[in-house]
């Protein structure tokens, strides 16, 4: 799992959980994935993110050393901070480990790189 | 708009991927056949430059063609998921073989989780929906409309033609527009033993849905 796609994860799907975000990541065994730098997406992705919660997730697995705390003015043409972005977003991955809603605690296993979000019928909203 | 790889080229990288093993009746697992996906994929970037830098998702990724053609033509990333855990292994296998890696996948159930925070999130969603059987009637509707409250842009999704005016009275329903931008013949496989032949050929529509203020 990336950490682009952590972003845009939510527990809310849980019954009676509110927001669930953001998802409090345990990781066991992380791996970096070389991935091509596209700067036009990496532009395009950066306004949808919640950044803070990116900054706090690659903290939390120990990856947030050189990325900026906030987005930084006229990021568009700045490539060094494009390619963090690009790093962060999409380079670092985890293989093995959980994600915790942060409201119940109920736990997410994420095998093979694969969270899986499949709730049990009495679990649904 | 140009795709940066050939038609021909896109299709023959798809036949190679590997299907699924055990196909599951119940969640209607057939591939899409490696000619209709690279023509599908192929009309998504040149006509609508659906595909190159966007943010796409493909929703019921199976083993993985739609969303690896679109990372072959450029899309910036693509988010695959499926609700079946060894469709999903295939599909991690399949991105290794091809070393695509700016696909990242999750385990879920798309219709029945909002496990997304954010809706009109995706520049382009593509699917190749469940057609529905009798005991799930709907479902391909289903997914057509989890799929429009996910994206930003565009829906592309596979319909058999005999639905395509119910499609158009849902969309009407929706407030939503679309039109079938391609026809194409898709042969069901004989995996579906319900089917007294062998395999047989259906027409199918490529529809693209969109929000009514795009
Ligand atoms: C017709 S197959 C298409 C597979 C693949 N997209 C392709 O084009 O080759 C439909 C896929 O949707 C998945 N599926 C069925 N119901 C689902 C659901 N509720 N949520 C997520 N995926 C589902 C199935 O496991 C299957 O892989």
């Amino acid at each position: 799992m990336k950490l682009i796609t952590h972003n845009m994860l939510t527990s809310k799907c849980l019954k009676g959980v509110m927001t669930g975000y953001p998802l409090a990541i345990n990781a066991t065994d992380v791996k970096i994935t070389e991935v091509d730098f596209n700067p036009e997406f990496i532009t395009r992705v950066i306004p949808k993110l919640d950044w803070e919660v990116l900054w706090h997730a690659a903290n939390s697995i120990g990856h947030s050393e050189g990325l900026p705390k906030s987005i930084e003015p006229k990021f568009e043409e700045n490539e060094d901070f494009l390619k963090k972005a690009h790093k962060i977003l999409l380079e670092v991955e985890i293989e093995e480990g959980h994600l915790t809603c942060p409201e119940s605690g109920r736990q997410f296993p994420i095998s093979k790189g694969i969270p899986n979000m499949l709730l049990t019928e009495a679990e649904v909203q | 708009m140009a795709a940066v790889m050939k038609l021909k080229t896109l299709q023959g990288h798809l036949q190679d991927l590997n299907g699924f093993e055990k196909p599951k009746i119940h969640f209607e697992q057939y591939e899409t056949p490696a000619h209709i996906a690279a023509i599908m994929l192929y009309n998504i970037q040149t006509q609508y430059e659906g595909l190159e830098d966007k943010l796409v998702l493909d929703a019921g990724c199976g083993p993985g063609s739609l969303s690896i053609g679109a990372a072959l033509l450029g899309a910036g990333m693509v988010m695959s998921m499926d609700i079946d855990g060894d469709a999903l292994k295939i599909f991690n296998n399949n991105l290794e073989d091809m070393e695509v890696t700016n696909v990242d996948a999750i385990q879920c159930d798309f219709l029945n989780t909002s496990v997304f925070r954010w809706e009109n999130y995706f520049d382009t969603v593509l699917m190749n929906p469940p057609f529905g059987t009798k005991n799930n009637s709907g479902i391909d509707m289903k997914f057509l409309q989890m799929g429009l409250a996910l994206s930003c842009d565009s829906v592309y999704s596979l319909h058999k033609t005999t639905t395509r005016s119910h499609i158009q009275k849902k969309l009407k329903e929706w407030g939503a527009k679309g039109s079938v931008i391609a026809e194409l013949q898709y042969d069901l496989p004989a995996t579906y033993k319900f089917h007294k032949q062998q395999s047989r050929d259906i027409a199918v529509d490529l529809w693209k849905v969109q929000h009514p203020d795009s």
